[in-house]
């Protein structure tokens, strides 16, 4: 039976890379006393995936898992069970048993929405908010993205689904990205391509980026890999 | 939530920021309102060398389960690091509250080797403590060192209020409460440190002076104060079962050194080789209770979700229950997918059959210490092992399907010859050979792999080999070269890799095994001129301590070169580690008769740690007690 976790990922917890979340996970779970399944073969691991590695220094409120587990204790008892687990900074925020046949989760990522702020004290580029505006209602943004290929050029503008300038309580731009396995784009892509379009340079550092929510497709809707029932 | 230290964007450019986070499953967090001591615990290298320390995990535990304490974890920050507090004047603190260090009661620094030195210092320094103790006052946090370094704690004695000697366990209680005296009732520093004296096993470093003669060795050492003990006796916990385990330890973020449950089954070794000090300081070897390991072991799983468990031990194989703890083990952890390590066993019949029943069919590598090529060799270390059994072993291994052996040595080693360095290389030889002759070709999958690595030999404090000349860089690298040669001349050098280690850095770890007082401002010169990590090959700068050395006037070979006479006072001969000097000079001398010396379980040899009633040396139907 194949079980997806929702979790959030907030505070120091955000200078944990993303293979360090594994293995915190792998202990957790042995915490937890959850039935996991384990792969067959001399070097049994517990059958667990990730939907999408976050970077480090981002935090989160939409973070995805799978794992097989070899009985199902219920929803409510396993999210009980990892959450008395948990360090400070990650929290169980929902269990859901998945149909069979359901894809992974990691598969499944379509789109994901984040919400950047930028870190306090950086003075931005006069007006900036409505520049931002102009830059995504163009029809076509063209840029040079870097692949494991080699470079090549895409229209930026087919991989922004939403963006939108929030202002309360401090300016915050939201976006829903393309998060798909070919043609994943970082939040950080976005607002360098338009700050460099005003001719000016984001310091090192300055994007604080919160993941809101992971979406899958489904029937050309994007919903949340854990959709309400 | 906690706020850190650093801010973000100084951890997004340093390499792990999570060494510096704190948090971590099993961290203790208390109200400091609440608490009346805080104690932040020290290893000085990196959070992953740090965090894979028993003894700091000990510590923690048993302090945290005093309601009045609040022990805190503190590690060296990475060179990278280090250089932007420096810069931007980030006083160093402790993981836990993230607070600074220099703001808490007592900050205690484990040494466990010597080539830590200048990191205590970088660790004072970045809390901005004064480095030297007789520059702090009330205000200061007191400094406290321990491990296994501070058998011969003269070396770094400046930069310590106070040196514990000994096991952990055993006197903390009523240090931290005579501090809360010392607050209370507004005494100065120097009359908490002459109350601390008192404490058995508490050495101040402060309150003694020593007098050298003119050829550099030492006079005597002269209390300042009335009433102070002239000896300080190391500390030792005598029931090993009733006494503070960690059974919540801390599970790090990262990947640390020793990333898995640890179990010491029991402390010392009843062996007795002559190099060995862990073997002499850690008498009397005392056991564990077995039924209290395996309720150990099965918490301390389920408390940190570790996927793999380890023995700790100086000889696991000498631990009396080791069989009935083994099949418990393997039954339990083979449910739970839990891998079983096993460091420090001999190999034999037993070992490669528990060896086959806990490791996957991928066999790994067997590890043999002979420590010496030669038989006699082997005696003057009283190494109790033959090549008899060496290669019995290795038969076994072979036969059992394994491939690849490594296999330790020591170079320089006292009354070493030419031909005990050679016989390094046909014991390799032998090994090989057996290998070809015991498996048929049909059955072998390439070459047997044989690894002889080669440490070079360092006389340390509290053993028989106190007395002996440590060797000259320019003997170490010489003996290397003819282990390298001699290898390469044997038959089978095409299945032997050889490895040594670098000669400079043991010759440092030599000067401050052995080192006195004087060279107290030598490391803080050193520290002064750039030197940190010089445990880390990559971070060790021989020149700036050569030049160190000599801007001090202090001559390294002094302390290492020389072989010291029968009756020579040694700076560290104020402690009394449980072991009898005359015990040490008998064998030395039995040593250099090559004569072996039985060990523990086989007869008692008058050591002098009887006197503690406890361990082995209460266990009946031993031999005779001297």
């Amino acid at each position: 039976m194949k079980v997806r976790i929702k979790f959030s990922k907030n505070g120091p917890l955000k200078f944990i890379g993303h293979l360090d979340v594994m293995r915190y996970f792998q202990k957790a779970i042995r915490r937890s006393s959850i039935p996991i399944a384990y792969s067959e073969g001399f070097n049994p691991h517990q059958i667990m995936s990730f939907a999408s590695p976050l970077s480090v220094g981002h935090t989160s409120q939409g973070e995805y898992m799978d794992i097989e587990v070899t009985s199902f204790l219920g929803e409510d008892e396993m999210r009980e069970r990892l959450q008395g687990v948990m360090a400070e900074g990650i929290e169980i925020l929902k269990v859901r048993l998945l149909p069979a046949g359901a894809g992974n989760a990691m598969a499944s990522v379509a789109a994901a929405s984040y919400r950047v702020t930028f870190r306090p004290g950086i003075s931005l580029p006069d007006h900036w908010q409505e520049k931002l505006a102009a830059f995504y209602e163009q029809e076509e943004i063209p840029v040079v993205k870097k692949t494991k290929k080699g470079e090549k050029e895409i229209n930026l503008k087919e991989s922004i689904y939403d963006l939108h300038i929030d202002t309360n309580p401090c300016p915050a731009v939201c976006m829903l990205l393309n998060a798909s396995s070919g043609g994943n784009i970082r939040p950080s892509f976005v607002l360098e391509r338009f700050f460099a379009t005003l001719k000016w340079e984001l310091p090192p550092y300055a994007l604080m980026v919160h993941r809101l929510e992971l979406y899958r497709r489904e029937e050309e809707r994007l919903v949340p890999l854990i959709w309400e029932k | 939530m906690r706020k850190l230290a650093l801010r973000d964007d100084i951890l997004l450019q340093v390499e792990k920021p999570a060494r510096y986070i704190g948090g971590e499953v099993n961290a203790v967090m208390k109200d400091k309102e609440q608490v009346a001591v805080r104690f932040a615990m020290c290893f000085p290298d990196v959070y992953e060398i740090g965090m894979s320390h028993l003894g700091i995990q000990i510590i923690y535990d048993m302090m945290n389960q005093f309601e009045d304490v609040w022990c805190e974890r503190v590690y060296s920050p990475w060179v990278d690091l280090d250089q932007i507090m420096r810069k931007e004047k980030i006083p160093l603190f402790a993981l836990e509250s993230q607070d600074p260090v220099r703001d808490f009661d007592f900050l205690g620094i484990t040494i466990q080797y010597e080539m830590c030195y200048t990191n205590i210092l970088q660790i004072l320094d970045l809390s901005g403590i004064p480095l030297l103790a007789r520059d702090r006052g009330e205000q200061d946090p007191v400094v406290i060192g321990g491990g296994p370094c501070t058998y011969n704690p003269e070396p770094f004695c400046d930069f310590f209020d106070l040196i514990y000697v000994g096991e952990a366990e055993t006197r903390y209680r009523e240090l931290l409460d005579l501090y809360k005296e010392y607050k209370a009732g507004g005494w100065t520093r120097r009359k908490f440190l002459c109350r601390a004296a008192l404490i058995p096993g508490i050495y101040v470093p402060s309150l003694y002076e020593v007098i050298y003669r003119e050829d550099g060795t030492i006079r005597e050492r002269i209390p300042l104060e009335e009433g102070i003990p002239q000896i300080i006796e190391k500390e030792l916990v005598k029931d090993m079962t009733d006494t503070y385990y960690p059974l919540k330890p801390v599970v790090p973020f990262i990947q640390v050194t020793q990333d898995r449950v640890v179990l010491e089954i029991q402390r010392g070794c009843i062996r007795g080789c002559r190099f060995c000090q862990a073997g002499q300081i850690y008498r009397p070897v005392r056991e564990r209770d077995v039924d209290t390991l395996k309720r150990y072991a099965v918490e301390m799983l389920k408390n940190t979700g570790h996927e793999e468990i380890s023995l700790s031990s100086l000889s696991s194989s000498d631990y009396s229950r080791l069989p009935e703890l083994l099949d418990y083990l393997i039954e339990k952890c083979g449910q739970e997918k839990i891998n079983i390590s096993l460091p420090s066993l001999r190999i034999d019949a037993f070992s490669l059959d528990v060896m086959n029943r806990v490791q996957d069919v991928k066999k790994s590598s067997l590890t043999f210490a002979p420590e010496a090529g030669s038989q006699r060799m082997r005696d003057i270390i009283n190494k109790g092992l033959t090549e008899e059994v060496i290669l019995e072993g290795a038969r076994l291994a072979f036969e059992g399907g394994w491939t690849r052996v490594k296999l330790y040595f020591m170079l320089g080693l006292p009354m070493e010859t030419q031909e005990d360095i050679r016989e390094i290389a046909h014991l390799c030889n032998k090994i090989a050979a057996l290998f070809y002759d015991t498996v048929p070709r049909e059955k072998r999958n390439g070459r047997v792999q044989i690894v002889a690595s080669t440490s070079f030999f360092i006389p340390k404090p509290f053993t028989p080999f106190q007395w002996a000349a440590q060797n000259t860089k320019e003997q170490f690298l010489e003996k290397a070269y003819l282990t390298r040669t001699s290898i390469a001349g044997e038959l089978n050098q095409k299945s032997i890799k050889y490895n040594w280690h670098e000669a400079d850095a043991s010759v440092l770890e030599g000067v401050f095994a052995r080192g006195d007082r004087r060279l107290n401002q030598v490391i803080l010169r050193a520290y002064e001129k750039g030197c940190l990590y010089d445990a880390w090959s990559e971070y060790y700068r021989n020149d700036v301590w050569l030049s160190a050395f000599s801007e001090c006037g202090v001559d390294p070979d002094f302390y290492t070169v020389r072989e010291r006479a029968d009756d020579e006072v040694f700076p560290w001969d104020f402690l009394d580690c449980g072991v009898s000097r005359a015990f040490l000079l008998r064998e030395w001398h039995r040593s250099c008769r090559g004569e072996v010396t039985p060990n523990c379980k086989e007869r008692c040899n008058g050591c002098g740690a009887s006197r503690y009633g406890c361990g082995i040396c209460t266990e009946s139907g031993k031999g005779a007690q001297l």
